[in-house]
Order: C-alpha cells, then structure tokens, then sequence
C-alpha cells in the first residue's frame, strides 16, 4: 500500500536578479520520509526551503499539503504544518523553556497541544542533555546548544513536514547521531516526512531516504 | 534702537551683520580640529538668513490675507515640505514611502490644528494666518522629526531583526505576532524626542515661541498658556503621525501572506 502524499509542489521556480537557481521543479513528499537536498553551496538549496514554507513569495508554480492550497489552510497554519528551521536559529532573551513555551503564545497554535514538559525532558534525555538546559539563559547557549533549543521548538509544534536546513551543523557527531535517532523516531510516531539540506556527504547517506538533486 | 509700537526693540541692519560674525566661533573651531565643516556651516547660515529673510517678507502679506483657501493651500505646501523632509532623513527607502511620509503628516497635522483653531484658541476667522500658520510650522517641525525617527528606526529593527521576525513567521506567528515589537519600538523611540523636551519645558530649555512672545511684551504667564496648549498639540500630532507612518511601513514591508518582504528596502543613496 503506497504511504499517503502529504506534500506536492509543481513547476516551482526561482530566480535571483538574472541568475535562475532552479526553475521546473517538481517535488513530491510521502509520510515517513527523509528527502535529502543535494546540491553545491549557493544552488538554492535554502531557498527551497524558505519557498516550500512560503516564507518567500513564489515566482511560479504551486504547492499543496494534502491536497489543499497554501491560501485554504490560511499562511501562518501552514508554516506550523510545514515548518522551516532556518540555518542561523535565534533566541530571545530568557530561559531556554520561555523560548520553548514562546510559540505556543501565537494565535495559531492557542490551543493546539501546548507546553509538555515531559516530552522535551524525554528529548532532551535522547541527546545527552540534562532537564537543567531547560533552564539556562537563552542568549548564552553556544552556536550547537542554539541549534538544539530551535529544533525542540519546531519539533514540540508536531509539524507534518519539518525543513531542515543545516539542522547539525554546529553540533559535534555524537550529538548529530543522536539528532538523526530522535527524528527517524519522531518521524515514525506520525504521518510525518522530512526535508534536509547538509553539507556533511556522510549524514545524507545515513540519514536520507532519499535525495533530490538541484540543478538547473 | 527705538522700540516698536508693540514693545520689542528693533535690531538694525548693522547689528544683524554683526550677529552674523557668531558663526566665525564654529568656523574657527572646525578649522583646528579639521572637523570639514567650514562649508556646511556657511550654506547653513546663508541658507539660514535667506530663508528667514523671504519668509519675513512672505508672513507680512500673507497676516494681511483673508483668503481660506489660499492659507489652506499655503499650509498644505508646508505639510508637503515637512513631509518629504521627514523621508531624506532616513538611511533606507522602499516605494511608496513618501506618499505614506505625507499622508502621515498632513492627516495628523490638519486634525490636531484643526482642532486647536476651532476649539482650544478660536482665533476670528479659524484661518486667520497669524494664529494657524505659526501654530502648523510649530506642529509640523516636531511631527517631522518623530517620523523621521520612528520610520527609520522601524526599518532598520526589521532588517537587524530580520531573523527573529522570519523565525517567528516560520514557527506560525501572524505578521503582527512576529513584527509587533520592532513597531512598538519604533514608535517608543520616535516619541522620546517630544517626552524628553516636555519634561525638562521651562526648567532648562525656554521655547522659542514663548521667548517671542515675551521679547514681544506679552505677560509671561500668557504666552506659558500659549506654549501649554502648543506641546500638546505638537505631543499628539507626532503620536498621530508617528503611528500612522510606522503602521504604513508596516503594511509595506510586510505581505498579507504574513511574509516579510525586506526586498522591498533599497539603500538611500546620498543621506541629507
């Protein structure tokens, strides 16, 4: 039985002043898996990303979650859905739980789940962090521990597609396994699939379903 | 010097040219310390004086205009100059932002003085240009200055804040979710100017329009009512005007698909 599509985007396209990255592209994305983005530094790699979360306007083409427009579920509930971790994760000031608890204050997420501490304790157990982290200063975590905080945020909001640009890049390999473990996990607990970029050649292979070339 | 049928003494052709002499004081100073300013100080002083000399000249024909429509005209020309002023002060610009600079001034500006000729001073008739034009300079100037921060202080929270902001869009945050502290901060920084000033009226800084009134003969505790209701003119109608530019930018820079749209910012060329 073929696994569900939860994510189809047609003929997208993108150009930077005259510069066209990728134009024609087509992408479809099932529950369970992990679509590897391969492509040389400054192909666009990020910019799909950022496209598929629509945080850019796109320049051609469409992109449906489980068969519905981007305009149907309303934007902000589609980026909850199909949910961007930006390459430079940033925090505001606090505690590294006021940054968690912080996105369940948005009107869109009111309501949905909410704060559960023992769930992140649980995650954090997985990657060798001690429950205190949950209580460190937000602005002094270090380049690797930033990247932590920014993918429990993301992932505590249950995402059915989570984009992942560079999601280890700062973290040693122990940690960086231990990333990979906890999201084939996750993935698994849900109709759930995932999109990455890395420049790591070893993480895609161990870690990719599958990839996707880009080029023009 | 004889005094004027109205009491203050008159300042005679050779005592303005030496007044003038002054500004030597700066120049000198720039001079030692190399600061490069020789030639900016002398187009600001003959600028200074020439302007002033024409607008001298401009007042006393308008004061003896009674035309409406002609002084309204004459104070939408200045509201247009103040607004265009308040934009070459920014470091960044976006289409569309000079329309949003006027639309911000005029609107606060006319009600707020609208307001103040026709229900706090009531001079005959409202548009007496004695009363409505210094009364729209003095709003006007101040306006000017808290949009010109405050659009400038917005752009740049975006762009420095650009990933906050983008981290919160992408985390399921409405626009306004995601941009409302860079607005609030904007609009904080753009009124400090107008709260510090009030603050410390009359204890160290006595206004210009009060110092007129009283070198004009006018009893002190007159023309302190006069500055009373003129500070909460100008209070509110940067408010006015402050809100209203900062929200346009808003809109603008932003996209009803909550998407921050920074690529609408180009850098101002030459800064004035």
């Amino acid at each position: 039985m073929d696994r569900p599509l939860l994510l189809r985007a047609e003929q997208l396209k993108r150009q930077l002043g005259n510069r066209l990255l990728w134009s024609q592209l087509d992408l479809e994305l099932r529950a369970g898996e992990r679509l590897g983005l391969v492509a040389t530094s400054g192909a666009g790699k990020t910019l799909l990303l950022r496209a598929l979360a629509l945080l850019d306007p796109l320049q051609a083409g469409t992109i449906h979650l489980r068969g519905r427009s981007p305009a149907s579920w309303g934007l902000p509930r589609w980026r909850s859905l199909v949910l961007y971790l930006t390459q430079r994760p940033v925090a505001h000031g606090g505690t590294v739980e006021e940054n968690l608890r912080s996105p369940w204050t948005f009107q869109e997420l009111r309501g949905r789940g909410g704060w559960r501490r023992e769930r992140i304790t649980g995650w954090l157990e997985a990657l060798g962090r001690d429950p205190a982290f949950l209580a460190y200063d937000a602005e002094r975590l270090s380049g690797g521990e930033l990247q932590l905080l920014a993918l429990l945020r993301a992932l505590q909001l249950d995402p059915t597609v989570l984009l992942l640009d560079e999601p280890t890049a700062s973290l040693d390999r122990d940690t960086s396994v231990a990333v990979e473990a906890l999201l084939v996990e996750w993935l698994a607990a849900g109709s759930r699939a995932a999109v990455f970029t890395s420049h790591d050649s070893e993480q895609i292979q161990r870690f990719a379903s599958r990839t996707l070339g880009l080029a023009r | 010097m004889t005094p004027t049928s109205s009491g203050a003494l008159t300042i005679s052709d050779g005592r303005l040219a030496l007044s003038a002499l002054l500004i030597l004081v700066n120049v000198a100073l720039s001079a030692a310390l190399r600061l490069g300013l020789a030639r900016s100080l002398l187009v600001a002083s003959v600028r200074m004086v020439v302007q002033l000399l024409l607008v001298g000249f401009v007042l006393e024909w308008l004061f003896r205009q009674d035309n409406a429509p002609l002084i309204v005209l004459l104070g939408a020309a200045m509201a247009m100059i103040a607004g265009v002023s308040a934009v070459q002060r920014t470091r960044r610009r976006f289409a569309g932002i000079y329309l949003n600079s006027l639309l911000s001034v005029m609107a606060s500006a006319a009600l707020v003085t609208g307001l103040a000729v026709t229900g706090l001073i009531q001079p005959q008739p409202w548009y007496d240009p004695q009363y409505l034009i210094p009364l729209l300079g003095m709003v006007l100037g101040n306006t000017l200055n808290g949009i010109s921060l405050g659009l400038d202080r917005f752009m740049e929270g975006l762009r420095s804040g650009r990933d906050r902001v983008e981290t919160a869009l992408a985390l399921g945050a409405s626009r306004w979710e995601a941009c409302q502290e860079v607005v609030r901060d904007a609009i904080r920084v753009a009124m400090i100017p107008t709260i510090n000033s009030m603050m410390v009226m009359g204890l160290v800084s006595l206004p210009g329009m009060m110092t007129g009134q009283i070198l004009q003969g006018a009893a002190p505790a007159a023309a302190v009512r006069y500055q009373i209701v003129i500070l909460f003119m100008i209070a509110s109608a940067t408010a006015l005007g402050v809100f209203g530019v900062v929200g346009l930018a808003y809109r603008r820079l932003t996209s009803a698909d909550h998407q921050l749209r920074l690529d609408r910012l180009i850098n101002a060329g030459k800064q004035g």
